[in-house]
C-alpha cells in the first residue's frame, strides 16, 4: 500500500481542468503569487495505516520522554482509581465504625494520593509538550529540507499557497493531536485492559455478557469512520477549490476591479461555497454522530448490565455488589473510549494532514547528483551546447539541436522573440531542468556529470526579477558568498554602483528590505543583485534580460557595473537592447527553439537576415523625427 | 470577546437550528441522568423482591431511553452542523463580499496574504468554535448548576465547602487564561515568521537554487522553527498547569467533604447516603468546570481569528460612490488632469506602487485619437497619474475630468466600464486563453477574442499552442512566458473596448519588433480613442502625440518626440542612454 505513491515524474501530468470545478494556478512571472490547486494526488489510495507507523516513527525518536510519558500516564490513572477505593474504605470501615483517626489516616493518604495523581498530570502535560512540539518541528524541518532538493518542476506544479498550508495548518493538526490524542490513547488502553481484567476476575459470565456491546461498538464506529473519511476527503477537495478561487481573486484583485467583475466573482465564490457547505456538512455530521453513537453503546451496554444482570443476581449467579461495581466498570470502560471517539474528528484531520506532509517528503527530488559526481573548481568558462533538446512538457519541444560554443571570457548575446526559448538555454545551463536529448560541457564535462552544488557556484545569475529577502541590504548582498565581510560586501556594492543610493537609504546597508522589496526600484534591486554576483564572484555569468524595465537613470549605472561584472568572465546575456548586444562576441539569434543566425554584430547585419529585421525594427521610429533631424 | 459578539450575528438566519440543538443535547443528558434511577430501581425492587418481570422490563426501559438519548445527541449533531456550517459559508459569503469592495488603498493596507488567510483559516477557526459551542454550550452550566443546587439540597453544611473551592477554582482559570493569552499571541507572530521564512523561500526558489543556499535557507528555517517550537512549548506549558491543579482542588474537596461529612456521620448529624450523594454531585460539579474552562479557552482561541475577520469589516472602503452619480457615461474621451496632486500617505499606509503621489500640481489633456505617452524614472508617479483617471485612488486635490465630467461624479463600475486596462503585473487567471482575454467582456464573441489577440499580438503564439485559444493557463501560469502573459493582457484590455485605454508598463517583457506591431495595431484600433501609455523602454513613446516625461512627482517635460527631443534636456539624457549611441553610428 505504501509503494501507491507518486512521485515527481510518475504522478499525474499536470493537465489543468483535471480537477471538478477550477485548477488552481495562475499569476504572473517568478516570484509570482500563490495560487491553490487540487494536489495531483487526492484520488489516490489513503493509506491510513502507513501514515500512523510514520508518524509513530517520528515520535519514537524520542523514547525517553515517550517512556516517561506512559509511566506518568500509567500513575496518574493507578492513583485516580486508588482515591475512590481509598474512599470506600473511608466510608464502610471508618465512618460506619466512628473511628475518627482511622478516618483522618485515611483523608491523609488520599489527599497524598491525589497530590501525586495530579503532580503527575502536570508533569505528564509538561513532558508532552515538549514531545509533540518536538516532533512537529521535526517533521516542519524535513519538510522544508526535502523542498530545498525538489526541482523548479515541482515548483511551477505546486501552488505556494498549497505547501505553506503543509507547513502550517498540517503540522498544526498533528500538533493537536498528538497534544491530547497520546495521553487519552495510553490512559485508555490502562483504564480498558484494566476494567476488562477486573470483570473477568469478579465474574466472568457477566464479563461475556458485557462484552456483547463491544462488535457493536466496532460495528458503529466503523460505519461512522468510513462516512466520516468519505465526506473529509470531499471537503478537503470543495476547501481546495474555494481556497484557489480566494487565493486566485484577492492576488488578481486590481484585475477584478478594472474589469468590474466583482458580481461575477462574487457569484464564482457563491457557488463554490455553496459546495464546500454541502460537503462540510456532511463530513461534520457523521464526526460528530461518533459520540452520541459511543454513549448510546454504553448506555445499551448499561441496560444490560442492569437488566442481564438482574436476572442473573435472581438465577443466582451474581450478587448485588457485582451488579454494582459493573455498573461502575461499564462507565470506566466506556468513558475513555467515547472521549477518544469525540478527539475521532480531529484524529482524522490530522491524519489527512500528516498524509499531504509525507506525500511532500515522497516527493523524488528530480536532478540528483550521480554518486560518483565530478566536483568542479575553477573554470576556465568553456561552455558547450551539442544538439541540446528540451521541453517543459513532453510532447512540446521548447529547443531543437541548440549547438553552440562558448569560448572563455567570451561574451554571448542572446537575442530573439519572446518565447523563442532564451530562457529556457539558461534554465538547462543551470540544470534548474535537464535536458532531453545532447550534451551540455563546461570545460570539457558534462553538467550531469558535475556534482550541481559546484556546479551552480561557479555560475552567477543576474536574474530579470531580483528576489530580496526581508532583511538588511548587507545581508541581501551577502547571500551572494555567506563568509564574506562587511568590507568585502561594500566593496562588491561599490563595484556594482550600488554604494551610492544604499548610502541615501534611511539606515545604508543596515535598511532593513521588504519581501518584495518593494521599498526600492527595479533598477535598485537590480543593482543589489549585480552586487551579490560580484560578490559571488562565479567563473561564467548568466544575465536574464536584465536590462528591460529598468528605470532609465538607473540604467547607466547597471550597463557601467556589468561591464565590469562580465570581464574576464564567459557572459551569457539575454537581452533585448540592441546597444548592449553589439558589444557580443557571439550573437545567438533564436527562434523558435532553435538558433537560426549566428555571428558578431556586422556580421548579422550582413546577411540582412532575421537579425538585421530586428535591429531595423528597434530604430524603426526615428526614421521620421529621427535623430539626423537634431544633429 | 467583543469582535466575536459580533460575529454571534451570522447565526441569526440560524436561530432555530441553533436552538434546538442545545435543547435536544438536554434531551440526550436527561435520558442519561435517569439510567442511575433505573439501576437503583433494578437493584431496591427487582432483585431484592425477586421480580423477575421488573427487572426485564426495567431493562428494556432502559434500552429505550438509551435510544432515546441517542435520537437526542444525534439530533443535537445535526442541527448544529446545520447551523455552524450556514454560519460559515454565510461569514465566507459576507467576508469576500466585503473584500470585493474594498479599494486599492486599503488592499494595499490589509496585504494580500493576510486577506487569503482571514477568508479561509480564520473563517474556519471560528466556524469550528461556534460547532462546539452549540453542541456543549448548554450542557456544562445546565450540568453546573444542576450538580450545584442538588448538592446543596443534599447539605447545605458541606455546600459551605464550595465558598471555598469556588474562588479557588475560578481565580486559578482566571490566572492560566490571564497568562497564556500573550503567550499565545507570541505563539502566533512565531508562526509568522516562519511563514515568511517560507515564503520566501518559495518566491525565491530561483535565486535560493542558483547560489546554492539550500544549505543556508535550511538554517535560517530551522532557528525559526526552533524559536516557535520553545515559544509553542512555553505557552502549552502555561496551560499545562490548570488541569492537574482544578483535578487537584476538587478531589481535596471530596477528601474535605468525607473528613467533615464523616465527622457529622459519627456524632450522628448525617447519613452516610448524604455523604456519598454529595460527593458524587462535586465529581459532577468538577467535570462541568473543566467543559466550562475548555471552552473558555477555544473560544479564547478564535479569539484572534475573530479579531482579524472583524478588522476586514471594519475597513472603509477608500473609494465609494458619490450620492448622486451618474450610472450612464458615454463619453468621447478628452481626459483633463486639472491641477492634481497626489499622496499615498493620507492615511499613513506606505506607498504601495512604488510612487511618491504627486507633489505639484500637475495638468495636462488628451484629446480623443491621441495616445499619451508617460515617461519617467520608477517612483516618479507614472502610475499614480494614471490610476487616478478609473478612480483606483483619488486625488488629493485638482480634478480629473473626462468630456469635463469630474470622475467622481460617475458612478466607479460605470466609469471603468469606459477604461480598459493592462497593469504591470499582468495577471492572469487559472482557465483557458479565450476565458482570460474575454474576462472584461464574457459575452464576447469567438471573432472579437480573435480581432484583440491579433491586435495585441498575441494570435500567432497562441494558435501554436496545441489547444490554442483554448489553452488551460497553467498552475502559476508558467507556460507562458512574462511577454505572452503581457500580450494576453493587452488583448483583455482590447477586448473590453474602452474608450480609454491605459497600458501600464505593459510591454516591457515584449520584444521591440514585436511591441511595434502592437503599436501599429493600437493605432488602428484606438484611432478614436484615448490611450496612456506608460514606458521605461524610449522605443515604446517614440511616436505618441504626446509625452510626458515625469521627474518627481511633476511634469518635468512635456511635448513629441522631435520637440522634446530638442527642447528637453532630461529627455535627451534618457533617450541617448537608451538608444543614443545606436543612433550616431548606424542612425
Amino acid at each position: 500500500m505504501a509503494e501507491n505513491r507518486s512521485g515527481d515524474r510518475g504522478g499525474p501530468p499536470i493537465t489543468p481542468g483535471g480537477g471538478p470545478g477550477r485548477p488552481g494556478g495562475f499569476g504572473p512571472g517568478p516570484g509570482g503569487p500563490p495560487g491553490m490547486g487540487m494536489m495531483g494526488s487526492t484520488k489516490r489510495a489513503k493509506d491510513v495505516r502507513g501514515t500512523v507507523r510514520r508518524l509513530w516513527g517520528y515520535l519514537s525518536r524520542r523514547k525517553w520522554p515517550l517512556i516517561g510519558i506512559v509511566a506518568l500516564v500509567a500513575l496518574s490513572s493507578g492513583l485516580n482509581l486508588l482515591g475512590p477505593y481509598l474512599m470506600g474504605i473511608a466510608i464502610d470501615v471508618y465512618i460506619s465504625n466512628g473511628d475518627v483517626p482511622g478516618l483522618i489516616r485515611t483523608g491523609l493518604l488520599m489527599i497524598g494520593a491525589y497530590g501525586v495523581a495530579s503532580f503527575a498530570l502536570w508533569l505528564q502535560g509538561y513532558v508532552m509538550a515538549d514531545l509533540a512540539q518536538s516532533t512537529v518541528r521535526d517533521i516542519r524541518n524535513d519538510l522544508f529540507t526535502k523542498l530545498q532538493t525538489l526541482s523548479l518542476r515541482f515548483f511551477d506544479q505546486h501552488p505556494h499557497g498549497e505547501l505553506m498550508s503543509r507547513l502550517t495548518n498540517d503540522a498544526e493538526n498533528i500538533n493537536n493531536v498528538l497534544n491530547m490524542g497520546i495521553t487519552q490513547f495510553i490512559s485508555t488502553v490502562f483504564s480498558v485492559v484494566g476494567v476488562v481484567v477486573a470483570m473477568f476476575l469478579i465474574n466472568w459470565r457477566m464479563a461475556l455478557v458485557t462484552a456483547i456491546t463491544i462488535p457493536l461498538m466496532l460495528f458503529l464506529s466503523d460505519v461512522v469512520a468510513k462516512q466520516t473519511r468519505k465526506g473529509f476527503r470531499q471537503q478537503q477537495e470543495t476547501l481546495g477549490d474555494l481556497n484557489g478561487i480566494i487565493e486566485e481573486t484577492i492576488t488578481g484583485q486590481r484585475v477584478v476591479k478594472a474589469y468590474v467583475r466583482e458580481q461575477a466573482v462574487i457569484a464564482e465564490f457563491d457557488v463554490a461555497n455553496h459546495k464546500l457547505r454541502r460537503a462540510s456538512t456532511r463530513a461534520e455530521m457523521f464526526a460528530g454522530f461518533m459520540g452520541p453513537m459511543m454513549n448510546l453503546v454504553n448506555n445499551v451496554r448499561l441496560a444490560i448490565v442492569a437488566g442481564a444482570g438482574g436476572w442473573m443476581a435472581l438465577q443466582g449467579f451474581a450478587t448485588v455488589g457485582t451488579i454494582a461495581s459493573f455498573i461502575n466498570y461499564a462507565r470506566e470502560f466506556g468513558r475513555p473510549l467515547s472521549q477518544i471517539a469525540q478527539l475521532y474528528a480531529q484524529i482524522q484531520g490530522a491524519i489527512a494532514g500528516a498524509e499531504r506532509i509525507f506525500e511532500t517528503l515522497d516527493e523524488v527530488p528530480e536532478l540528483t547528483d550521480a554518486p560518483d559526481a565530478l566536483p568542479l573548481e575553477k573554470v576556465a568558462g568553456d561552455v558547450v551546447f551539442e544538439n541540446v533538446c528540451f521541453g517543459y512538457e513532453p510532447d512540446v519541444p521548447v529547443l531543437k539541436q541548440v549547438d553552440f560554443h562558448a569560448e572563455p571570457g567570451q561574451t554571448i548575446a542572446l537575442v530573439g522573440p519572446t518565447g523563442a526559448g532564451k530562457t529556457t538555454m539558461i534554465n538547462l545551463l543551470t540544470r534548474f531542468y535537464d535536458i532531453d536529448n545532447g550534451w551540455i560541457g563546461i570545460d570539457g564535462n558534462d553538467i550531469r556529470q558535475l556534482k550541481k552544488a559546484d556546479l551552480r557556484r561557479t555560475l552567477g545569475i543576474v536574474l530579470q526579477d531580483t528576489f530580496l529577502f526581508s532583511d538588511t541590504v548587507m545581508e541581501n548582498i551577502r547571500y551572494g558568498r555567506l563568509d564574506a565581510t562587511d568590507e568585502e560586501v561594500i566593496a562588491a556594492a561599490k563595484l556594482a554602483n550600488a554604494d551610492q543610493f544604499i548610502h541615501r537609504l534611511p539606515q545604508g546597508y543596515r535598511t532593513g528590505l521588504s519581501e518584495r522589496g518593494s521599498n526600492l526600484s527595479q533598477g535598485q534591486r537590480q543593482l543589489l543583485a549585480i552586487a551579490r554576483a560580484i560578490l559571488a564572484d562565479p567563473g561564467i555569468l548568466i544575465l536574464d534580460e536584465a536590462t528591460s524595465s529598468v528605470d532609465t537613470r538607473t540604467e547607466k549605472h547597471i550597463q557601467e557595473a556589468m561591464l565590469r561584472l562580465m570581464e574576464g568572465r564567459t557572459s551569457f546575456v539575454i537581452a533585448h537592447r540592441l546597444s548592449t548586444i553589439r558589444e557580443a562576441d557571439n550573437i545567438l539569434v533564436i527562434n523558435d527553439g532553435e538558433i537560426i543566425e549566428r555571428g558578431n554584430h556586422q556580421e548579422l547585419l550582413a546577411r540582412k537576415g532575421f537579425y538585421h529585421n530586428l535591429y531595423m525594427s528597434q530604430f524603426r521610429g526615428q526614421h521620421q523625427p529621427g535623430p539626423e533631424a537634431t544633429t | 470577546m467583543k469582535s466575536a459578539l459580533k460575529l454571534a450575528k451570522f447565526l441569526r438566519p440560524y436561530r432555530m437550528w441553533a436552538l434546538l440543538a442545545p435543547l435536544l443535547m438536554i434531551l440526550e443528558v436527561a435520558m442519561d441522568l435517569m439510567q442511575p434511577r433505573l439501576i437503583e430501581r433494578i437493584v431496591d425492587e427487582g432483585i431484592a423482591h425477586g421480580d423477575t418481570s421488573l427487572v426485564t422490563n426495567t431493562g428494556v426501559l432502559m434500552m429505550g431511553l438509551a435510544i432515546a438519548g441517542a435520537v437526542g445527541g444525534l439530533g443535537c449533531t445535526v442541527f448544529a452542523t446545520l447551523a455552524a456550517q450556514g454560519f460559515g459559508a454565510d461569514l465566507r459569503h459576507t467576508l469576500f463580499r466585503k473584500v470585493q469592495s474594498l479599494s486599492f488603498g486599503n488592499l494595499d493596507d490589509l496585504e494580500t496574504g493576510q486577506l487569503i488567510t482571514r477568508l479561509t483559516n480564520d473563517v474556519t477557526q471560528v466556524q469550528m468554535v461556534v460547532g462546539m459551542l452549540l453542541r456543549i454550550m448548554v450542557r456544562a452550566p445546565f450540568m453546573l448548576l444542576g450538580s450545584l443546587v442538588m448538592a446543596i439540597l443534599t447539605s447545605l453544611q458541606l455546600a459551605l465547602l464550595f465558598l471555598v473551592l469556588g474562588p479557588l477554582v475560578l481565580g486559578l482559570v482566571a490566572w492560566v487564561i490571564n497568562r497564556a493569552t500573550p503567550m499565545f499571541r507570541l505563539v502566533q507572530a512565531k508562526l509568522d515568521d516562519l511563514n515568511t521564512v517560507m515564503q520566501e523561500n518559495l518566491s525565491g526558489v530561483r535565486v535560493v537554487k542558483a547560489f546554492v543556499r539550500a544549505d543556508h535557507e535550511i538554517k535560517r528555517f530551522e532557528m525559526t522553527n526552533d524559536a516557535l517550537m520553545d515559544q509553542t512549548i512555553r505557552a502549552a506549558r502555561s496551560v499545562v498547569v490548570a488541569m492537574p491543579f482544578m483535578t487537584l482542588t476538587v478531589n481535596l474537596g471530596i477528601v474535605g467533604a468525607i473528613w467533615f461529612g464523616g465527622l457529622q456521620v459519627t456524632n450522628g448529624s448525617m447519613h452516610i447516603g448524604q455523604v456519598v450523594a454529595f460527593v458524587n454531585y462535586l465529581m459532577r460539579t468538577l467535570m462541568s468546570l473543566l467543559m466550562l474552562s475548555m471552552l473558555v479557552m477555544t473560544i479564547a482561541r478564535a479569539q484572534a481569528s475573530a479579531d482579524r475577520i472583524q478588522k476586514v469589516f471594519e475597513s472603509k472602503p477608500e473609494i465609494e460612490n458619490r450620492p448622486a452619480a451618474a450610472t450612464t457615461f458615454a463619453p468621447l474621451g478628452r481626459v483633463a488632469f486639472q491641477n492634481v496632486t497626489f499622496s499615498y500617505d493620507s492615511d499613513g499606509h506606505d506607498p504601495v506602487l512604488g510612487g511618491e503621489g504627486l507633489s505639484q500640481g500637475i495638468s495636462f489633456v488628451a484629446e480623443p485619437g491621441q495616445t499619451v505617452a508617460i515617461l519617467g524614472a520608477t517612483g516618479s508617479g507614472k502610475s499614480s497619474l494614471v490610476y487616478l483617471i478609473p478612480r483606483f485612488y483619488d486625488v488629493t486635490a485638482g480634478r480629473v475630468t473626462i468630456d469635463g465630467i469630474d470622475v467622481r461624479d460617475v458612478d466607479k463600475d460605470t466609469l471603468r466600464r469606459n477604461i480598459g486596462v493592462a497593469l504591470q503585473e499582468s495577471i492572469l487567471f487559472s482557465g483557458t486563453i479565450r476565458d482570460n482575454i474575454r474576462y472584461g467582456r464574457p459575452d464576447a464573441t469567438d471573432e472579437e477574442v480573435v480581432a484583440a489577440a491579433r491586435a495585441a499580438q498575441a494570435h500567432e503564439f497562441i494558435t501554436e499552442f496545441p489547444d490554442g485559444y483554448d489553452t488551460q493557463v497553467g498552475q502559476r501560469g508558467v507556460n507562458l512566458s512574462g511577454g505572452q502573459k503581457q500580450r494576453i493582457a493587452i488583448a483583455r484590455a482590447l477586448l473590453f473596448k474602452p474608450t480609454v485605454l491605459i497600458l501600464d508598463d505593459s510591454t516591457s517583457s515584449v520584444d521591440v519588433e514585436t511591441e511595434g506591431k502592437i503599436q501599429d495595431a493600437l493605432a488602428r484600433v484606438m484611432k478614436d480613442r484615448t490611450s496612456f501609455v506608460i514606458a521605461q523602454r524610449i522605443s515604446t513613446v517614440l511616436s505618441a502625440d504626446k509625452i510626458l516625461v515625469l521627474d518627481d512627482g511633476r511634469i518635468a517635460a512635456e511635448g513629441t518626440h522631435g520637440e522634446l527631443l530638442a527642447s528637453s534636456p532630461i529627455y535627451r539624457e534618457i533617450y541617448e542612454s537608451q538608444l543614443g549611441d545606436g543612433a550616431t553610428n548606424h542612425g
